[in-house]
């Protein structure tokens, strides 16, 4: 019930609806009076006051249920259009009518507010679990880096005698990889909080995607030599106006993701088309042909690998901040795959899992600005 | 003259300071420190290195500032180092006067080869040549020539006009600004898109493989460099 899009309405427009609501529904009765009883029609309004009252505020309420008590009163309760009452039972029914109807919106008013109550502190709850979740992943993911570096270094500098060249270089060595490791951390948290903060500026600038896709595959090179990466480019694909540094990063943690999580020597499938949602009409006039009315491109990128898919019930849940699959290796903190749902929503894009025959498939989807100049011929 | 192989890094941070020194003494360079803008202006002035490293984040006023008072006067290499990865932050610097920029944490290979390229090209500036040598390209800009294993390299007039501003300030970063007002006109600032068409054009008949360019590389969100590490 309070999804309704009424109860977001202002103040004021909650009080013109209601207003407007008790004046409609005593229209239809008024027409209809020679029908119904006066005390039918009380029952209806009641039945009005008590939907305001499930939707609105008090304020709009209480006064929905004033103007139907006088409404009643003076276009159906005997003598018509005058705000007297000749029967003692008419005058008590009134009585009756007015506090029904604030006790009525006052109850519903007031169970709403519990019932919301109720549900911010569920969310809290919530949220509570999710920074707890945030700190042992994080005290994990980040510790076990810089341990590693302080191991090593102490080795180094306190054991020196006894390290023989092999030994130190494989510290060196150790050292680097916990580095890498962690400044790969602090990029995702870095993006994450960019995303939570909720005043992402995307700088949108023409994208030639043949080059987003190779140079997101150049920079995996190390973590896709032991894979086959299929590249399929649709030809002739426009130009888009996106976020390069974004989208990059979209891509890259989705190929990253298919390079640690599938077999080694399986196949990876990047494919990359153009989607054109065009929408003709009849011109009326002259000609009869048909009028090109609105033309939405978008950037369609897919994602393809061939490894053990993902458990059908867990496939809504993989964006959430801070899921992994369980037993999966470790070496993420769980955010990969939430900063791609972030970024390609910033763009007003969507992004899509579904299991294959042999593995999962990613499907991302940006609306976006193109430009056709690259198929050109140049001067 | 400047003094040959001298480096002067501005940097608040006495950690980067200390691995910078090593790191580049160690490669035969000789170091002065400067611990704020102040200190690094006048050391600058004093010393005259062939080269400045500079902090965008001082604690005495923004780097920019400083790189534009050192661009008064100082016409030797300036390579900017900044932990943001804001490429408004960087187009800034490299419109004020900065050859290039790399973002901490970065690789000691990368800041040497960087080391490298921008006095290589401060040394050519001098000699103003006409003729350029990388790897198997061959650029002769008197003769508007430019060969690929011996071969001329055919070319339209846009697409010279690019290489050319390549190859003049290769191993520098060139922004998108810099390079559509050269070529296109200052009206094209904001038309990227016959950037990326010619890059992808001039790419195709300069690298061996497109997709994994080893002369025009990419520095995303902010322009082109020419690598002549190759």
């Amino acid at each position: 019930m309070p999804a309704l899009p009424l109860s977001k309405l202002s103040r004021s427009k909650q009080v013109l609806f209601s207003l407007l609501l008790v004046v409609l529904i005593s229209g239809i009765c008024y027409a209809f009076s020679y029908f119904i009883d006066y005390k039918i029609v009380a029952f209806t309004l009641l039945l009005a006051v008590s939907f305001l009252a499930v939707v609105f505020d008090i304020v709009p309420v209480l006064l929905a249920a004033l103007l139907s008590a006088l409404i009643w009163n003076f276009f159906f309760i005997e003598p018509k259009y005058t705000f007297m009452i000749h029967s003692t039972e008419d005058t008590i029914l009134l009585g009756m009518y007015f506090l029904v109807a604030i006790i009525n919106g006052v109850l519903t008013y007031r169970m709403r507010k519990m019932e919301k109550q109720a549900m911010e502190k569920e969310e809290k709850a919530k949220t509570i679990k999710l920074y707890n979740t945030l700190f042992n992943t994080l005290s994990h993911e980040l510790k076990t880096p810089i341990a590693t570096i302080i191991a090593a270094t102490d080795n180094l500098k306190e054991n020196k005698k006894n390290l023989s060249e092999q030994n130190k270089e494989e510290l060196v060595s150790e050292i680097s990889v916990a580095s890498l490791r962690l400044n790969q951390q602090v990029g995702n948290l870095l993006n994450m909080s960019r995303l939570e903060s909720g005043n992402m500026q995307l700088k949108k600038d023409w994208c030639d995607i043949n080059e987003l896709v190779y140079s997101v595959v150049n920079r995996l090179e190390e973590n896709l030599k032991h894979h086959k990466v299929h590249i399929n480019i649709e030809k002739n694909l426009p130009l888009y106006k996106l976020d390069y540094i974004l989208v990059e990063q979209v891509l890259y943690n989705l190929v990253y993701n298919a390079s640690i999580y599938t077999p080694e020597y399986s196949d990876i499938f990047i494919n990359v088309k153009n989607n054109s949602d065009r929408t003709y009409e009849l011109a009326a006039s002259k000609t009869g042909k048909s009028e090109l009315v609105s033309e939405i491109d978008s950037l369609v990128m897919q994602v393809e690998d061939r490894g053990p898919g993902f458990p059908e019930p867990e496939l809504e849940k993989v964006f959430d901040r801070f899921y992994r699959l369980q037993n999966a290796r470790t070496g993420g903190t769980g955010l990969g795959l939430s900063i791609v749902k972030g970024f390609v929503e910033a763009h007003d894009g969507k992004v899509i899992l579904d299991n294959v025959p042999h593995g999962a498939r990613f499907t991302v989807q940006i609306p976006a600005e193109v430009s056709f100049i690259n198929i050109l011929k140049n001067e | 003259m400047s003094n040959e192989n001298t480096i002067l890094i501005i940097d608040d941070e006495i950690q980067i300071r200390r691995l910078l020194e090593i790191t580049l003494e160690s490669n035969g360079y000789d170091i002065i420190e400067a611990v704020n803008g102040k200190e690094g202006i006048s050391l600058a002035a004093s010393h005259q290195p062939s080269l400045i490293i500079l902090d965008l984040g001082l604690p005495d006023g923004s780097g920019h500032h400083i790189l534009k008072q050192l661009r008064e006067w100082y016409t030797n290499p300036v390579i900017i180092l900044s932990v943001q990865s804001n490429e408004e932050d960087i187009v800034k610097a490299l419109d004020n006067g900065a050859n290039d920029y790399l973002i901490k944490p970065f690789r000691t290979g990368e800041l040497l080869a960087r080391i490298r390229s921008a006095l290589r090209s401060a040394s050519n500036e001098e000699d103003a040549n006409a003729v350029f040598e990388f790897g198997d390209l061959h650029a002769d800009l008197a003769s508007r020539v430019i060969k690929k294993k011996n071969e001329i390299i055919k070319l339209t007039a846009t697409e010279y006009k690019l290489i050319s501003l390549f190859v003049q300030q290769a191993g520098k970063v060139l922004t998108h600004q810099y390079l559509l007002r050269e070529v296109w006109g200052s009206g094209y600032i904001n038309q990227s898109q016959y950037l990326r068409v010619f890059i992808a054009q001039l790419r195709k008949k300069l690298e061996d493989d497109p997709n994994r360019p080893a002369y025009i590389i990419t520095e995303p969100g902010v322009g082109y460099r020419f690598a002549t590490t190759n």
